[in-house]
This record gives structure tokens, C-alpha cells and sequence, in this order.
């Protein structure tokens, strides 16, 4: 199984540094489209490569120290409504927002997280990121970002609840070894 | 960010201090799973430094046109389909505001920046599979749609 699931990488990482070299060039020849492009990969890049080791790791102690009964009691089935509260306070303190969102989903799920809690995870991290909201309400206006967060948190919710039924009779099951 | 780094180092040095082999491990599971996306997310890096290039500028252009309801669908549109940081995305809505473009259309924008991603489906397909992933952000769509009428009704800006 191994063997078959494995990808092959190298077509990826050969797009990856043709593109660097492509910018890399831009700048010598002061091409402004490829500067424009090196520019908006710094601001990702630094957002981005740098957030990935900490949140892996990270990821690595709770799959080896939390107990799957202790998630499932929070996030699983029994919890109800509970865990879309839990879900929600881990998504506002989630740093990286939806990046970092889907590994954490994924290992939630295979600790007996249930679709629904899962679902409201991954949307609300990037609806809620405290130091986000923070921004949007300096910026476009507290009245806002309250509205914004106050009307769309039900709705994640239930639609979190929608999906999980048509995923649990469907037994839908989330990749795993990834 | 430095957060995060004080954080995991802090998780590291408890962990250690209870269990050396376990901490190993941990860090062996952490390693093993960012290289098995790496290659998704540095492709995911190229399509967005792409993406950005011109997103930025259509956004400043097109969105605030006359028609709101117009502006509306084009701001759900390329808020689906972009992915940019918070940093970016906020102070070009509140350029947008300043050129008075109704928060109806902001609220389009934003709301589908955050709930529906196109650009990063490969990186999510693989956590979510592929399936999860597409009823996932079409909900979101659905839901930011729903946002965007309820918020240019707050607002006053639509009338049904």
C-alpha cells in the first residue's frame, strides 16, 4: 500500500524551482511582471514556510500525547453542541489560519472528531482568527466584523451539522497517513 | 508567528521533561507529515504569488462599479477563487470603502476570501479528500452569499 500511495514528487519540486529561478531572473533583468511576482511569493512565503514547522511539530506532540478518548469526548458525537463551541475557540486561536487548519482538521478527525466538528473548525479559522478580526474592525468598522462574525457562526454550524449527516450515511472517511 | 515558535518550544521542553522518546517521536511525526505536503504547498505558493498578481487590481477596478448586485457576484467571485493574507485583503477594502463602494460588496469579498478556496483545493483535497472538499466550500459559497444579502439589507443598501 505504501508503495501505491506514495507520489512522486519531483515534477512539483521542478515547478517549484523553475519559478524561483524565473524570479531569481526578473530581478537581475528588472522584468517588472516577474518583480511584481517575486514580491507577492515573499509575502506568503514568509507567511506561510515559516508557519509550517512550529504547526507540524506542534501536530506531531498532540498525535502522540492526547488520548483519542479525550477528543472524542469533546469533539465527537456525544459532545453536541458543545463541540462546535470547542471547535470555534480552537479555530479563533489557531495561528496560520486555514493552512494550518487542514492538517489539525485531519488529525482531529482519525483522534474521533466527527465530520461536524471538523467542518466548523476549518471554516470558522480563517471566519474568527482573533488577530484578523481585530484588523477588519480598525479597518472597515467594528459594527462589521460583529455583524460579520455574529450572523455567519450559526450558519457554519449548521451547515457543519448538514454535511456531517450526509457524510456519516454515506460513510465518507477523511485520507489518512497524510 | 513568534508565537507560535515560543509555543512549540515550550510544548517540547514539557514534553520532554515527561518523556524523552515520546518528544522524539513527536518530532519524528511532525517531520515525516510537512514533508508529505511540502511539494502541496510550495505549488500552492507559486499559484498564489500568480493569483495575487492579478487579483489586486481587479478587485481596486472592477468592484466598485455602479451596480451593486453586480459587484456583489464579482466580489464572491474573485474572493472564492483568491486566497490573500489579511494584511493585504483588509486595507484594500478599506480602499474600496473610501471610494464608497457599499459594504454590501466588501462583505461579498471578504466573507468569500475567508469561507470558499479555490486556489487551495490541492492542499485541502489531501487532507479532506475530494469529496469533503467540494461540499465544504460549496457551503461556504451558499453561506457567504447568504451574508452578502444579509448584510446589504442591514446596511440598507438592497430593498426586497
Amino acid at each position: 500500500m505504501k508503495n501505491k500511495k506514495e507520489k512522486d514528487h519531483r515534477l512539483d519540486y521542478g515547478i517549484f524551482l523553475v519559478f524561483i529561478a524565473f524570479l531569481g531572473i526578473s530581478r537581475l533583468i528588472n522584468f517588472d511582471l516577474g518583480r511584481a511576482m517575486g514580491e507577492n511569493f515573499l509575502i506568503f512565503a514568509r507567511d506561510m514556510i515559516l508557519i509550517l514547522p512550529p504547526a507540524f511539530i506542534i501536530i506531531g506532540l498532540f498525535e502522540i500525547w492526547v488520548k483519542k478518548e479525550t477528543i472524542e469526548k469533546h469533539f465527537g458525537n456525544s459532545s453536541g453542541l458543545k463541540r462546535h463551541i470547542y471547535a470555534i475557540l480552537l479555530a479563533a486561536t489557531t495561528v496560520g489560519g486555514t493552512f494550518v487548519a487542514f492538517p489539525v482538521a485531519n488529525s482531529l478527525y482519525h483522534k474521533g472528531a466527527d465530520y461536524s466538528s471538523i467542518f466548523t473548525y476549518i471554516t470558522s479559522a480563517s471566519l474568527v482568527m482573533i488577530p484578523m478580526s481585530v484588523m477588519e474592525a480598525s479597518i472597515i468598522g467594528l459594527e462589521f466584523t460583529l455583524l460579520r462574525i455574529g450572523l455567519s457562526l450559526p450558519l457554519v454550524v449548521i451547515s457543519s451539522i448538514v454535511l456531517n449527516n450526509i457524510f456519516q450515511h454515506d460513510n465518507y472517511a477523511l485520507p489518512a497517513n497524510v | 508567528m513568534q508565537a507560535l515558535y515560543l509555543i512549540m518550544a515550550l510544548l517540547l521542553l514539557i514534553s520532554f521533561f515527561f518523556d524523552r522518546e515520546k518528544t522524539w517521536q513527536s518530532i519524528q511525526r511532525g517531520k515525516n507529515k510537512m514533508m508529505k505536503i511540502l511539494p502541496g504547498y510550495l505549488k500552492l505558493l507559486v499559484l498564489l504569488s500568480l493569483v495575487l498578481l492579478f487579483s489586486e487590481d481587479f478587485i481596486v477596478e472592477y468592484l466598485g462599479g455602479q451596480n451593486i448586485i453586480l459587484g456583489s457576484v464579482l466580489g464572491l467571485i474573485v474572493g472564492s477563487i483568491t486566497m490573500m493574507p489579511g494584511f493585504i485583503a483588509y486595507p484594500l477594502a478599506g480602499i474600496l470603502l473610501t471610494r464608497g463602494v457599499s459594504y454590501m460588496v466588501i462583505a461579498a469579498f471578504i466573507i468569500s476570501l475567508q469561507m470558499v478556496g479555490v486556489v487551495t483545493y490541492p492542499v485541502e483535497k489531501e487532507y479532506m479528500g475530494v469529496k469533503a472538499t467540494i461540499y465544504r466550500n460549496l457551503a461556504g459559497l451558499a453561506i457567504a452569499a447568504v451574508l452578502t444579502l444579509l448584510i446589504g439589507l442591514y446596511y440598507g443598501e438592497v430593498i426586497i
